[in-house]
């Protein structure tokens, strides 16, 4: 066995490496006092986070970001969620199916989805606006909220809500105060995620948006064609430290569903 | 009959807002395949006829079926010491492997393209220790390709694979050596077979992923590793031709589909969502 053992080992670290050194690289190449991607680099600055937050193009696209990620996160949680509910609880006739269809945006390619809204869009005049970028973001990210709040409902005891309505709890008081108290971390866990795909997501973004209006992920994407410069590992460990942050809040979100009674 | 319970309604608006703006417009552009610039199947017929467009699916399907078994066979030791291992390496593994998986694809893609360049640090460590002496062309082709693809999908295997290992009873293992069976034996006749669930949805998510892949191959692949994304991309921004932008889409999405539905054939969709 422990010829097995070694090659396991050494193959979980190479992985590892595979996985994390690209990351942990452009952590370090971004306070780089280099002009070019050198690594290692040859003095510690942050000059390029100067720059990062001081160009008009970056600040910009952060704004927008924000602009976008904000409402289509919580459009596409509550719309997400409710549906959950509905075929969790609703007892509708081929609920399944029902699930599959509100999963497609997930499987159909992000290319498909891109150019299909691209299209339809530029009949509506929804091309360059952040409206046109908001709606694309909620219907991409709606799947992600029915797949994490559906599997929390399932799990929870359907007889709870029961009990209250035979006690004489009106259907909204037994939502209000009997299930979303129960399910509350499956929401904000899909909350979060929906953020932050709405932050990282690029294809719908790059059809959709305008030199105008055009979040981060964007302008990264047309700096990368270009020269690379340290710039945008700046703003790639902006990205890679929130991906961290909303990792970190999530894994403590779902340790404490864990942790509570059953 | 059954009455529908009125929760049931909570379901309309995200129908809605998915059939509004995703259904009709995916089946918008797939309609364009059979309506544009005129009625017919001349769009399909240009698909066979220009080699172009033959080499960019051919090149699509090979690449996809290089990235699956790579990502498996790497996928597969982390996995394994990841259901096998003590809990706190678990925790650890499954931290490390949740880190990249979290991170913004097109912020990997850029770390791997510092790492593979020219001068990058791969090939700055190489010359310096002597092992070669001109920088190996890492980026921009074949090799660039499928190493982005790789390392992004890795931790779509490595999730199903190792909740199917954490599954395995350790009791059939103790069985099959107390039958008689060397542990290679053991190994390839009860484990792996055991494994087979997560390994057919790992295998999958990465087969129809890297089939509808734009983001990689564009800034790791060279020009003659270009996928069907990237031909669709270019059909509809650089010459208006949705007719053709449409039959690649259509001929995309049956792709999908079908491996889709083999896998539902062979395991089951709902191992998915686990």
């Amino acid at each position: 066995m422990a010829p097995w053992r070694a090659l396991r080992a050494t193959l979980v670290v190479l992985v590892a490496l595979f996985l994390l050194a690209p990351l942990v690289v452009v952590v370090v190449i971004s306070f780089s006092a280099a002009p070019f991607l050198q690594f290692p680099p040859p003095g510690f600055s942050l000059r390029w986070y100067d720059l990062l937050f001081t160009t008009p193009a970056w600040t910009n696209a952060l704004l927008v970001s924000v602009e976008l990620l904000v409402p289509s996160s919580i459009l596409a949680t509550i719309l997400g969620t409710a549906a959950a509910y509905g075929l969790v609880r609703g007892r509708i006739p081929g609920a399944t199916a029902i699930m599959a269809c509100l999963m497609l945006p997930i499987v159909v390619p992000g290319m498909i989805t891109a150019a299909a809204l691209f299209g339809i869009y530029r009949g509506l005049g929804l091309n360059g606006t952040l409206t046109g970028l908001i709606i694309g973001h909620t219907v991409l990210h709606i799947p992600y909220v029915v797949a994490t709040v559906a599997s929390a409902l399932r799990v929870q005891d359907a007889q709870l809500e029961q009990a209250a309505a035979t006690l004489g709890a009106p259907p909204w008081a037994t939502f209000r105060h009997v299930t979303l108290p129960l399910i509350m971390p499956a929401v904000l866990s899909s909350l979060l995620v929906a953020m932050i795909l709405s932050f990282d997501e690029l294809i719908v973004s790059l059809f959709v948006s305008s030199a105008r209006v055009r979040p981060v992920a964007v302008q990264m994407w047309s700096n990368l064609l270009g020269d690379f410069d340290p710039t945008i590992a700046a703003i790639a460990t902006v990205c890679f430290v929130f991906a961290l942050l909303v990792l970190v809040a999530d894994l403590a979100l779902r340790a404490g569903r864990s942790l509570r009674p059953a | 009959m059954k009455t529908l319970d009125s929760r049931a309604w909570l379901v309309l608006p995200a129908g809605l807002v998915l059939l509004i703006t995703f259904l009709l417009p995916v089946g918008w552009l797939l309609s364009r395949a059979f309506t544009f610039p005129q009625p017919g199947l001349q769009n399909f017929a240009l698909l066979w006829e220009r080699p172009v467009y033959l080499r960019v699916m051919l090149n699509t399907l090979t690449i996809s079926a290089i990235v699956t078994p790579v990502t498996v066979l790497l996928a597969f030791p982390v996995a394994h010491l990841m259901a096998h291992g003590s809990p706190r390496l678990r925790r650890w593994l499954i931290f490390l492997v949740l880190v990249p998986f979290w991170t913004s694809l097109l912020v990997r893609a850029f770390a791997t393209a510092i790492l593979l360049q020219r001068h990058g640090v791969i090939n700055s460590f190489l010359l310096g220790f002597g092992f070669i002496d001109e920088p190996l062309p890492l980026l921009y082709n074949m090799t660039g390709l499928l190493a982005g693809c790789v390392q992004v999908l890795l931790p779509f295997v490595i999730f199903p694979l190792y909740s199917s290992m954490a599954r395995i009873d350790p009791a059939c293992m103790r069985a099959a050596a107390t039958l008689g069976a060397s542990p290679v034996r053991a190994f390839l006749r009860v484990y792996l077979p055991l494994t087979l669930p997560g390994l057919m949805t790992g295998a999958t998510l990465v087969f129809i992923s890297t089939l509808g892949y734009y983001i990689i191959p564009a800034l790791l692949g060279g020009a003659r590793q270009q996928m069907i994304s990237q031909l669709i991309q270019d059909q509809i921004a650089t010459f208006g031709n949705w007719g053709v932008a449409g039959a690649l889409s259509l001929v995309l999405l049956a792709a999908t589909g079908a491996m889709l539905l083999l896998l539902q054939l062979t395991v089951g969709l709902k191992e998915i969502a686990r």
